[in-house]
């Protein structure tokens, strides 16, 4: 026996799966590379100051509410402030100012995740929380989206149109016929790989999606709510465009443009703050799917899954509490 | 292949030790017997300090219906009755026997020929049975005369014998099945015939082809018994995950197997079993993996009860330097000794070795809500809800909450990306329900 | 004006509505409670202050309606007069309590007992005690977790890093038990409160053999006996090899604590001794 040692006692199991925090957060990250990759060749020089700023500042402000606030020792090394950054970073349009920016870090991290107790307190997504603060209290910048490639070497000063998703909402309100609209639209071909307008992130469907088998492939997430979130907005717009495709664009449209793919498969999908059940997981896509409809048609935001995906937040509790998975062994009642 | 639908972890096996083939360890000086080494009320002593005694005679009678008799493993003299340390560090009452010579008992039978047929009617079974102080040689140590006495108004169908060996680094139900898997054919027969059913399966995990191979061979010549291969997921050896899967029924909350009739042993107990019924032999020693990443060698003990675990580990040749952590049993469910002057029981199935590196735990962090811990849950409970009502000490919603159906398999603590110490305050919240229900039936 | 008058008779209406509702609604979902506590109730000091360990006043009257004695229900506010008067308002036993403070009944810090295993799982008392019997020899003593201390709601109670023994402050302690409860090695007892605070009790627990437990920490009770022969009042006892000092008998004369031989009793907040009494004693002894 040697000298030094003593026996380590604890309770069992003594042997762990490998799985830890910060591998699930760098698995997020490697997802995100190739939204980011085409968010580079689109976006350019804006994109790369956006994701950085972002990044950094969350990091920063975490690190300093931690160490000189709660005074407790840094978390940072989780990297779950690095993916609050990337994704609050996806969320913005590329031609930011950088002030902006870094409140909206503030927020995100400061008021959305650090005062309800760090990690695995919140009840909303910080990223989201971050974007919609900067949308409610800056709508002019955050809803002057940059053109793709022709703004890659500028930042502030960038080209600006509108995004597909607001042009349709324009158009209809004008009362002209969403044939004629698609025209001035780019195709589907160009949609799926990211050529047009719209926050750093979400342009590329196709980038988005592998980052989302990739995810699935490794355990990640589960496909209960990017499945049924696309499902949902599918169906309902489906619907919608067969009762009357001059009023109402098609699914495929809906699925492309805005950014419901990056909500579906990176936001939603957030472990702390969507139910922890399969069944539970459903329900809260089908949700967001619905709210995220009503809001693109009915509503007066030409996109709606930032607020939808917090509205369902809302609800994720009162899901928890009575969506169960049944037990082993569980008697069924009769009577 | 079948295996059980709900949850389940897949830890990495460890199995260096079973290509060790079994060997008998040399008697030690003297042996410390607690008595204690089963569920139910420890048994009471019938000797006295200076007795001399011989290998098989009884030396401590069992105190109950759910008790076992105990019985001297070595011939020697009593040297004292007193407590000693077992595995908790605790001191529980122990006898002492100084070891001289191999003295055994004229009634049992030490020749070595493999006898198929027993003349015992079942009811002179179970009283075998009971009077060996057979017990469930997989851990639990559940008496097994008690299993096997049918109660009133239910009916067994089917025998399942546990040869699944789901803990990573245990090898020692492995080496059994090949090495003596005639005898535990035969002991799996007397059981047959103890319960009056026709019908046994043993089941195997995958990652044991010999012994799958091995067995089946050897069933055709056994009418009723057949060997069901398993898919390999922890905790397949768990009494109600091997019933679903083998039989598809589930054990309903609250209840035993003989609630859908069925009756699960170890295949170490029916290999006792075959020792007690022909060969008139008590349980008196056991096999013991010795096993770990560091140790000189690996080995499968054939060890006499009441040795200490100091003799297994130097038999392998010394402790490693960098041993952190040793562990009674296998690394998901097994116990950490805080001392290694403690003896082999009825229910030691294994002594893994632990280097330093890998001795120590996670520091633990908030829950990040990702329900790996619900989704590993072979019960379908969910141990982030149940560890934070255990901190908040709220038993009774633990206890509205189903906590008393957790098996303690470890499979969520083992997923947790947060290293959360889950099973702990589940252990706490279901001792703090155990001790309300005791006073509530009081 | 029309306005004004408007306003105030539907304010009026609906002021009158709600009351009414607010009166039936009263009445349907009244909750019948035992009218004894409203008596105890009455006799409470109504500080509220939570010294008993329960939610305010009316929540000790509840506990003392529903408790089988008022053995361990004491208000400390109103004190023993306070208790008279509630048990004769329920009839039960009067329980005449002198004042109290808890003890802590372990001396057993790292350099009096080694180390023998580490510890490495949930940071509590009562599941470490589940798991084995402690990091140390000695399966009796204090396992240096702090239940106690996150038991106690009153600050009275802190964890000495160096002994990491937890030491009760006495002008906070309100005597309420919550660590007594908390302890699941039972080392903490509430003792009688002397004047100027001082204590004799005997700082170990262990049911151990003498030689076994001295092996294991270098200040327990080895049950020798020495103190109840140095008693003159019969209030030390040595039972299942462990010494024991009756509070009711107890002079705090300190002599068992001069002739403890491993210092397992403790003499709290006396002053210290004087050099000549010391040398007589040992004069004694080696007369003898």
């Amino acid at each position: 026996m040697s000298a030094n040692n003593l026996l380590t006692v604890s309770y069992s199991p003594h042997q762990y799966g490998s799985e830890s925090v910060q591998l699930i957060m760098r698995r997020v990250l490697i997802a995100l590379v190739p939204a980011f990759a085409v968010s580079l060749i689109f976006f350019g020089v804006g994109a790369l100051v956006v994701t950085a700023i972002a990044v950094v500042s969350c990091m920063a402000f975490e690190y300093l509410i931690d160490r000189y606030f709660f005074k407790v020792k840094s978390t940072l090394w989780d990297c779950s402030a690095a993916v609050t950054g990337v994704l609050l970073a996806f969320n913005l349009p590329s031609n930011l100012p950088v002030w902006m920016i870094i409140m909206g870090s503030l927020v995100a991290i400061g008021v959305a995740k650090m005062s309800f107790g760090g990690l695995g307190k919140n009840p909303f997504n910080p990223a989201l929380v971050g974007r919609v603060f900067l949308l409610i209290s800056f709508p002019v910048q955050m809803t002057s989206w940059p053109k793709a490639i022709e703004s890659r070497m500028a930042y502030l000063d960038a080209t600006t149109g509108a995004t597909p998703l607001a042009i349709l909402k324009e158009g209809i309100k004008n009362g002209e016929p969403v044939s004629s609209l698609m025209n001035d639209l780019p195709g589907y071909g160009q949609m799926l790989i990211g050529n047009m307008g719209g926050s750093l992130g979400e342009i590329s469907a196709l980038a988005l999606i592998i980052g989302g088998l990739y995810l699935i492939w490794k355990k990640v997430i589960t496909w209960q709510i990017p499945v049924s979130v696309l499902a949902t907005v599918a169906l309902f717009t489906g619907i919608l465009w067969m009762v009357d495709p001059s009023k109402y664009a098609d699914p495929m449209f809906h699925l492309l443009t805005g950014g419901i793919i990056l909500g579906a498969i990176f936001m939603a999908t957030d472990m702390v703050t969507s139910p922890m059940t399969p069944v539970g997981q459903i329900i809260f896509g089908v949700g967001i799917g619905v709210i995220t409809c009503l809001i693109r048609v009915f509503g007066a935001y030409p996109e709606g899954v930032s607020f939808s995906i917090l509205i369902m937040n809302a609800f994720v509790p009162l899901i928890d509490k009575y969506v169960k998975t049944k037990r082993f062994g569980e008697e069924i009642k009769n009577g | 292949m079948k295996t059980f639908p709900k949850g389940g972890v897949h830890p990495s096996d460890h199995k260096q030790a079973s290509g060790s083939s079994i060997e008998v360890l040399p008697l030690p000086k003297s042996v410390c017997i607690h008595l204690s080494q089963h569920l139910g009320a420890p048994a009471e002593v019938i000797v006295a300090r200076g007795d001399m005694v011989r290998v098989g005679q009884l030396i401590a009678k069992s105190a109950g219906f759910v008790s076992a008799n105990i019985h001297s493993p070595v011939s020697g003299i009593v040297q004292k009755i007193e407590p000693a340390p077992d595995v908790t560090g605790f001191k529980k009452p122990a006898i002492f026997i100084d070891v001289q010579g191999d003295d055994w008992m004229d009634s049992i039978d030490r020749s070595a020929d493999i006898v198929k047929t027993t003349e015992l009617s079942p009811e002179e079974i179970i009283v075998r049975i009971n009077e060996m102080g057979i017990v469930g040689m997989g851990g639990a140590t559940f008496p097994s005369h008690v299993k096997i006495s049918v109660p009133k108004g239910k009916k067994a169908e089917i025998l399942i014998i546990n040869g699944v060996e789901c803990e990573p680094f245990l090898t020692s139900d492995h080496r059994l099945m090949l090495e003596r898997g005639e005898q535990m054919l035969v002991g799996v027969k007397i059981l047959m015939k103890a319960l009056q059913v026709d019908k046994a399966v043993i089941g195997i995990e995958k990652n044991k082809p010999d012994a799958i191979g091995h067995l089946t061979g050897l069933c055709s010549a056994y009418p009723g018994i057949r060997v069901e291969p398993l898919k390999v997921k922890y905790p397949q050896g768990g009494e109600k995950q091997l019933i679903k899967a083998i039989t598809g029924r589930e054990v309903p909350s609250g209840k035993l197997p003989i609630d859908v009739g069925a009756v699960v042993h170890n295949v170490g107990t029916a290999f006792a079993v075959y020792e007690a019924v022909i060969k008139n032999k008590p349980l008196i020693e056991r096999i013991v993996t010795l096993t770990g990443k560091s140790v000189k060698r690996t080995a499968n003990f054939q060890v006499r009860i009441g040795t200490p675990i100091t003799d297994l580990i130097e038999a392998v040749g010394g402790i490693p330097e960098d041993t952190g952590k040793v562990i009674n049993g296998g690394p998901m469910m097994g116990r950490a000794l805080p001392l290694l002057n403690v003896p082999v029981t009825k229910g030691t199935s294994g002594i893994v070795l632990i280097p330093e590196n890998e001795a120590n735990r996670r520091e633990p962090m908030n829950c990040i809500r990702c329900g790996r811990c619900s989704a590993a849950c072979p019960m379908g409970l969910e141990p982030y809800y149940l560890m934070s009502l255990g901190e908040a000490k709220r038993w009774d919603d633990m206890e509205q909450a189903h906590v008393m159906d957790c098996m303690e398999c470890g499979s969520c603590s083992y997923t947790c990306p947060s290293g959360r110490p889950l099973l702990d305050f589940i252990r706490l919240g279901k001792n703090s329900v155990n001790r309300i229900i005791r006073s509530r039936n009081k | 004006m029309n306005t004004v008058v408007i306003t105030i008779i539907s304010l009026s209406v609906i002021g009158v509505v709600s009351g009414f509702i607010l009166y039936f609604v009263s009445q349907r979902f009244r909750v019948i409670e035992d009218p004894r506590i409203d008596e105890v109730e009455a006799v409470l000091p109504g500080a509220n202050c939570g010294g008993c360990g329960y939610p305010g006043c009316r929540g000790f009257a509840e506990n003392c309606v529903k408790a089988e004695t008022l053995e361990y229900m004491f208000c400390p506010v109103g004190g023993n007069e306070g208790m008279m008067k509630v048990a004769e308002a329920l009839g039960k036993a009067a329980v005449v309590q002198d004042p109290t403070v808890a003890v802590v009944r372990c001396s057993g810090s790292p350099d009096h007992r080694t180390r023998t295993a580490r510890y490495d799982s949930a940071e509590t008392c009562e599941i470490a005690n589940s798991l084995y019997s402690g990091d140390t020899g000695c399966s009796f003593g204090c396992l240096g977790l702090g239940d106690c201390v996150k038991a106690c709601a009153y600050d009275a109670m802190r964890m000495n890093q160096e002994t990491n023994l937890p030491e009760v402050i006495d002008e906070k302690c309100i005597s309420c038990g919550a660590c007594v409860k908390a302890c699941p090695k039972k080392i903490i007892e509430l003792q009688k409160k002397n004047k100027k605070d001082r204590k004799i009790y005997i700082s170990c627990v262990s049911h151990d053999k003498g030689a076994v437990a001295k092996k294991a920490c270098s200040v327990v009770c080895i049950a020798c006996g020495a103190c109840v022969k140095a008693c003159q009042f019969d209030a030390v006892t040595v039972e299942n090899f462990l010494a024991h000092i009756d509070p009711a008998k107890c002079t705090l004369c300190r002599k068992c604590a001069a002739v403890c031989p491993t210092g397992s009793i403790l003499e709290i907040n006396f002053p210290p001794r004087k050099v000549k009494e010391v040398e007589t004693t040992e004069s004694d002894i080696s007369a003898n």
